[in-house]
């Protein structure tokens, strides 16, 4: 089936941004889909500045569709340079309206992109046994669960 | 850039001949096959000059033959109309990797009280005729079991299928939607009571089909009306495209030998790539112009798009290809996890398809694959 992707979808599918592994990354954080089998990994490098923790480096991977990977660019284009705080409050929306938008059925990639770069934050906080606000504890508690649905297929593809 | 189309079991281009022999059936002989003037006479005339065409390829007698609107069409009035023939609380046997216009045909009759039966395929997509042996019973009256299937090009041991049908009085149709005119169907040596075909996958126009009813058979018409089609199906008959339909069938060769050496060209360049392989059968038990893989660590909506970005028109099993977001049944029914459904891609075949179209092919090819590689978590690397 044929899906009309926008313009801005098409253009961060053929060159997306920050798309690689991150070597020493200060966090990584990673969420799947048992919707559709995706699996999405955000990388961080965090810096401090005068307001506070921030998003010094960004990057991303994805084992996904061309939404799935156009969120993802989209959403390091979000986050880079922001403070935590601010990196925290990215709605999935934000991504689906930089985007221009997404068929229906594929907003829950833009889910998965803000879910990833989440749990990089939840990760990061956590190792340095930093205080985690609420909304990051509970979208982590939402995308481990998913994860584990999804692990049993990872595993089959990596053995 | 040059397009390179290798998505022919999807559908493919109507031929040069085919569209001239239409031509004057919308410009001259415009004429309903049902009128008593000349221009009925004309119509009427191609029409069953198309019919004996078409009958001669099955082995089939011409009033065998009722013109359709395609293989869905056809699909639902064989299995619909034997089903309601017959009435509620009988069962019928197919398999798990048929078209949507098989299974959801039969997941309808089951809501309307039929019990339905769904034969599961080896890890080669093939059914077992053990199994469909065990699973006929008294109640039995019909199994509609595919020839060849439309994703993994697998063939199903159709003379066989019919020969149990037969000695257990039990009514066989076939969707020979892709396998028509790309290896040898005959129905009376099969015992192929029922057959689907469809005009559009063998370089015909689309929006044509037939049903060939073994004479005997006793079925009801899908679409009632002005009892065109012997009363098997009514509608002001589809003239050109009906002759464009027989057209197509006679300048189709079996075996295209042509075709297979381009396909096996194809497997085994893109088998070079790492963690890859081919999903289906090998060797005869498969369609000769279709070619299934699966790449580790990649999706085949990426993977799809950006070949086409390379001028090359594929298609894919990946749940991200499809609305409800469920990958192909059919690869989830040969036992693939739905991981390696997620990274498949079916390149088929056509009588134009060219070597110079299978080497460019294989040379993006392992550059996109790599490429998507590069960007995946799974990756390997
Ligand atoms: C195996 C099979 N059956 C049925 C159909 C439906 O045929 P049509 O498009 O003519 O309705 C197709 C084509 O998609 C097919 O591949």
């Amino acid at each position: 089936m044929a899906y009309m992707y926008s313009k801005r979808v098409m253009e961060l599918f053929r060159h997306p941004k920050g798309c690689r592994k991150m070597e020493n990354p200060d966090a990584v954080g990673e969420a799947g889909s048992f919707l559709c089998g995706d699996i999405m990994k955000v990388y961080l490098k965090i810096g401090k500045k005068k307001d506070g923790l921030f998003i010094k480096d960004i990057s991303f991977q994805s084992f996904g569709c061309v939404a799935n990977i156009s969120s993802s660019s989209q959403t390091v284009e979000l986050a880079k340079g922001k403070t935590l705080d601010e990196a925290i409050k990215i709605k999935n929306m934000d991504i689906v309206r930089k985007l221009g938008s997404l068929p229906s059925v594929k907003i829950h990639c833009s889910v998965l992109a803000v879910d990833a770069l989440r749990e990089a934050i939840y990760n990061y906080l956590k190792g340095k046994k930093l205080p985690i606000p609420k909304e990051v504890l509970e979208s982590h508690k939402r995308v481990q669960k998913e994860l584990k649905e999804v692990e049993h297929m990872r595993e089959k593809v990596l053995k | 850039m040059k397009k390179i189309y290798l998505d022919n079991a999807a559908t493919t281009r109507v031929a040069p001949e085919v569209l001239e022999a239409m031509k004057p059936y919308f410009t001259d002989k415009y004429g309903n096959a049902s009128s008593l003037h000349d221009f009925g006479l004309e119509a009427a005339e191609a029409l069953e000059e198309s019919r004996k065409t078409l009958a001669g390829v099955i082995n089939a007698k011409p009033e065998e033959i009722v013109f359709t609107s395609g293989g869905s069409e056809s699909d639902n009035q064989a299995i619909k109309e034997i089903a309601f023939s017959k009435g509620p609380n009988h069962h019928i046997i197919t398999s798990s990797i048929e078209h949507p216009a098989v299974l959801k045909t039969c997941e309808f009759l089951e809501k309307m009280g039929f019990e339905v039966t769904c034969l599961p395929v080896n890890k080669e997509g093939s059914i077992s005729l053990d199994d469909l042996e065990k699973s006929i019973k008294d109640k039995t009256i019909l199994v509609s079991i595919m020839h060849a299937n439309n994703e993994i090009g697998t063939i199903q041991p159709v003379r066989e299928i019919g020969r149990i049908c037969r000695e257990k009085g039990v009514l066989f149709h076939t969707d020979a939607v892709q396998s028509f005119l790309k290896i040898p169907i005959d129905v009376k040596e099969m015992n192929i009571d029922l057959l689907s075909a469809s005009s559009h996958k063998l370089h015909g126009p689309k929006g044509v089909g037939l049903l060939y009813v073994r004479s005997g058979v006793k079925i009801n018409p899908l679409i009632h009306g002005g009892g065109h089609e012997s009363g098997l199906r009514s509608g002001t008959e589809n003239v050109a495209g009906i002759v464009g339909f027989a057209r197509a069938c006679r300048l189709c060769r079996i075996p295209d030998n042509k075709v297979k050496e381009l396909r096996d060209r194809l497997i085994e360049g893109v088998l070079e790539i790492k963690d890859c392989w081919l999903n289906g059968a090998k060797g005869d038990k498969r369609l000769p112009n279709n070619a299934n893989f699966s790449f580790k660590f990649i999706e085949g909506e990426a993977l799809v798009l950006r070949l086409n970005d390379s001028g090359v028109a594929a298609s894919t099993g990946s749940a991200c290809s499809t609305k409800s977001l469920k990958p192909s049944h059919v690869l989830m029914a040969m036992g693939l996890s739905h991981v390696e459904a997620h990274g498949s891609l079916r390149l088929t075949l056509s009588r134009y398809t060219t070597k110079e179209e299978i080497d460019y092919i294989l040379k993006v090819l392992p550059g996109v694959v790599e490429d998507l590689r590069k960007i995946s978590p799974l990756g390997g690397k």
